[in-house]
């Protein structure tokens, strides 16, 4: 029996079985969208640009070398030019790629839980909790978000950790938003019901049987987000309030590359086709993931 | 709410009530914003006494000044002045221009509004055919390319993409004009000839009759709104598609349809008129969304707006000035979502109940 007539038994005999059949029909619907695929590979360029960074780069990303600076693409080496210090661009973009991660990871393991706590409390309590909680969230909602991280990296101070933390602060209120409407509608079934019957507390539900519903949702949300991310950690770098140099964070090599943008054009270009490139990925599989876990959107 | 539709009331009083639960919320909403600011503006490292009395004051000039920013008070105390001072519309002096905060979001907010005006009217004028075009022949060339349009705009960079718009129309072709809202030359012919009314340099150059710095303004500023209303539309034919494909499934379209109305009444006029009501809030949406992207833009083309104004407070460590023109971004979003969220009532019957 080979792999693909066990994943399409219409009888499972596991309960195994039976999710890895769903996952498998799932990754087909997703494979069917060549704009999905072409995310995937984008994502899929970028982890792997991040962990064999060492081995892609042909240069080290922060050795200056003034004899070769500000080199055009192509010439001496230099795969896609060189920066003010003769710093090979491609290099730094590589390595980048692992700062850019770095920030989308911790952002992504902070916001969305917190938010999931947030927003499974407020729905599954209701009342006053759910007003507060809310109105809390509402205040977070109504700033813009770059502007409410500018604020918190002015009080914090610049640097990398700094900004995923203002990114976080200002990331989690939709999470909130999106866990409280799942909760709204899973918190008078019967199976939570009959939870409750067994003499469970409401942390045990809340944490067992109300937030493994609200995941699938979250985590869309999550992955179209991850665009934003990246946009709004290299719009801090971009200003001077995210990574400092001489870190090859993407937004920073772009700031410095502003300065020769008429004469050296690939200094501020090519950072900027990284992050392109890169948030495109995200938003593509974004869609994809969408229309695979969230079958009501699937008709779009 | 529930309770609300068992118990018969009048709609002046139904209106009252929506009214009063309108500025309930705002003033909540407004109260938080400023209770974050507030928060943010006690963690930071910078000692607000000694940006007052300098390095070498002395310990009794030091305290002297600690009690005089009130700053010995409970915290609970110092809040409240806080939020009455804000609400007499006093957010300190700020340390860069020795002007009064709000002095100062008022010269350059014009700037900004401007700027983020025309951006909405492109995005509006783009967007909503862009929508409508691919809602009605889904999965045509044109649906793919309106959402491929879309999907680059939600993944650029802005401040990028103006520095493109930069290098090429300004530096290799030379269509438009570089950054700054005019060129130095026409900078003292402006200030000569025209008065300031609004702040917004083509309506003040306009009402002076003044066509040659209204020239100018209008290749500096085509630029930046583009770049801005490149993103407004990003989002504008999204949601346009989104709201159309759902009116054209309609059954009263189908009747439209059959009754042999041509193609284009039902989708323009017809359909397109029920979309309007969302739509609404969707540019309200977006027209705040252009308050963040502009001091991003602001920066790159050196817009002296209420973005740029921030940023160079930022950097000046100026507090008084970032959490001032914080809370003005933040209490305008809200306005902005207010506004569009009573517009929906007031337009569309339905959702008034």
């Amino acid at each position: 029996m080979s792999a693909t007539t066990w994943l399409r038994d219409p009888n499972p005999r596991s309960r195994l079985q039976a999710r890895a059949g769903q996952a498998w029909l799932g990754w087909l619907r997703f494979a069917r969208n060549p704009l999905a695929m072409t995310g995937l590979v984008i994502v899929l360029a970028l982890l792997f640009a991040a962990a064999a960074a060492p081995l892609i780069a042909t240069h080290d990303p922060v050795a200056q070398e003034l004899a070769g600076r500000l080199q055009p693409p192509g010439s001496g080496g230099y795969l896609l030019g060189s920066d003010e210090f003769g710093r090979d661009i491609w290099s730094r973009l590589v390595f980048g790629a692992r700062i850019t991660l770095y920030i989308v990871a911790l952002v992504t393991v902070t916001a969305p839980v917190f938010g999931l706590i947030i927003g499974t409390v407020s729905g599954y309590f209701g009342g006053w909790v759910d007003t507060v909680l809310m109105r809390v969230t509402d205040i977070f909602l109504a700033f813009p978000r770059l502007i409410l991280a500018l604020a918190f990296v002015a009080a914090l101070g610049p640097g990398i950790e700094n900004a995923v933390l203002a990114i976080a602060l200002t990331a989690w209120p939709p999470y909130a938003r999106v866990a409280r409407a799942e909760t709204l509608t899973v918190r008078n079934s019967d199976y939570i019901a009959a939870v409750r019957l067994q003499g469970a507390g409401p942390g045990r539900i809340i944490l067992g049987h109300v937030m493994p519903m609200c995941l699938p949702s979250v985590i869309i949300r999550v992955t179209l987000d991850m665009a934003g991310i990246i946009l709004t950690a290299a719009g801090l770098g971009f200003l001077g309030l995210g990574a400092q140099p001489p870190l090859p964070e993407w937004g920073l090599m772009i700031s410095s590359g502003r300065k020769f943008l008429f004469d050296q054009w690939w200094v501020a270009t090519m950072p900027g086709l990284a992050i392109f490139i890169v948030s495109l990925g995200f938003n593509l599989l974004g869609d994809g993931l969408r229309d695979v876990l969230d079958p009501r959107s699937a008709s779009r | 709410m529930a309770e609300s539709t068992l118990i018969e009331t009048s709609p002046l009083l139904r209106t009252a009530r929506q009214v009063g639960g309108f500025l309930v919320t705002l003033a909540v909403t407004l109260l938080g914003l400023l209770a974050v600011t507030f928060v943010i503006g006690r963690v930071v490292p910078i000692d607000p006494v000694l940006a007052v009395v300098g390095e070498r004051a002395t310990t009794a000039q030091y305290e002297a000044a600690r009690e005089a920013l009130g700053l010995n008070e409970p915290l609970l105390t110092q809040f409240l002045i806080y939020v009455g001072d804000a609400l007499r519309g006093d957010f300190g002096r700020s340390l860069l221009t020795s002007q009064p905060v709000l002095s100062d979001i008022a010269r350059v907010f014009p700037a900004t509004l401007e700027l983020s005006t025309i951006a909405t009217i492109f995005g509006v004028a783009l967007g909503v055919p862009a929508g409508v075009l691919a809602a009605t022949r889904p999965g045509s060339w044109v649906d793919q390319l309106v959402r491929l349009i879309g999907l680059a705009g939600y993944s650029m960079p802005i401040f990028w993409l103006g520095l493109i718009g930069l290098l090429v129309f300004y530096g290799n072709l030379g269509w438009v004009g570089g950054p700054g809202r005019l060129d130095t030359s026409y900078q003292f012919t402006f200030e000569l000839d025209v008065t300031p009314v609004t702040g917004m340099i083509l309506i003040d150059s306009a009402l002076a009759g003044a066509w040659d710095v209204f020239a100018n303004a209008l290749t500096h500023i085509i630029l930046p709104a583009g770049v801005l209303g490149y993103y407004s539309m990003a989002y504008i034919s999204r949601m346009t598609r989104s709201f159309m494909m759902n009116e054209l499934s309609q059954e009263y379209v189908t009747t439209a349809r059959v009754k042999g109305m041509p193609e284009w009444r039902v989708v323009w006029v017809h359909a397109l008129r029920n979309v309007s009501v969302p739509l609404i809030t969707v540019i309200a949406l977006s027209y705040a969304n252009l308050l963040e992207g502009s001091v991003l833009t602001e920066t790159v083309f050196a817009w002296p707006g209420l973005g740029l104004y921030i940023t160079n407070a930022l950097f000046s460590a100026d507090m008084n000035a970032v959490m001032g023109g914080t809370v003005i971004v933040g209490a305008t979003f809200v306005l902005l979502n207010m506004i569009s969220d009573v517009l929906y009532k007031l337009i569309d019957p339905r959702a008034r109940t």
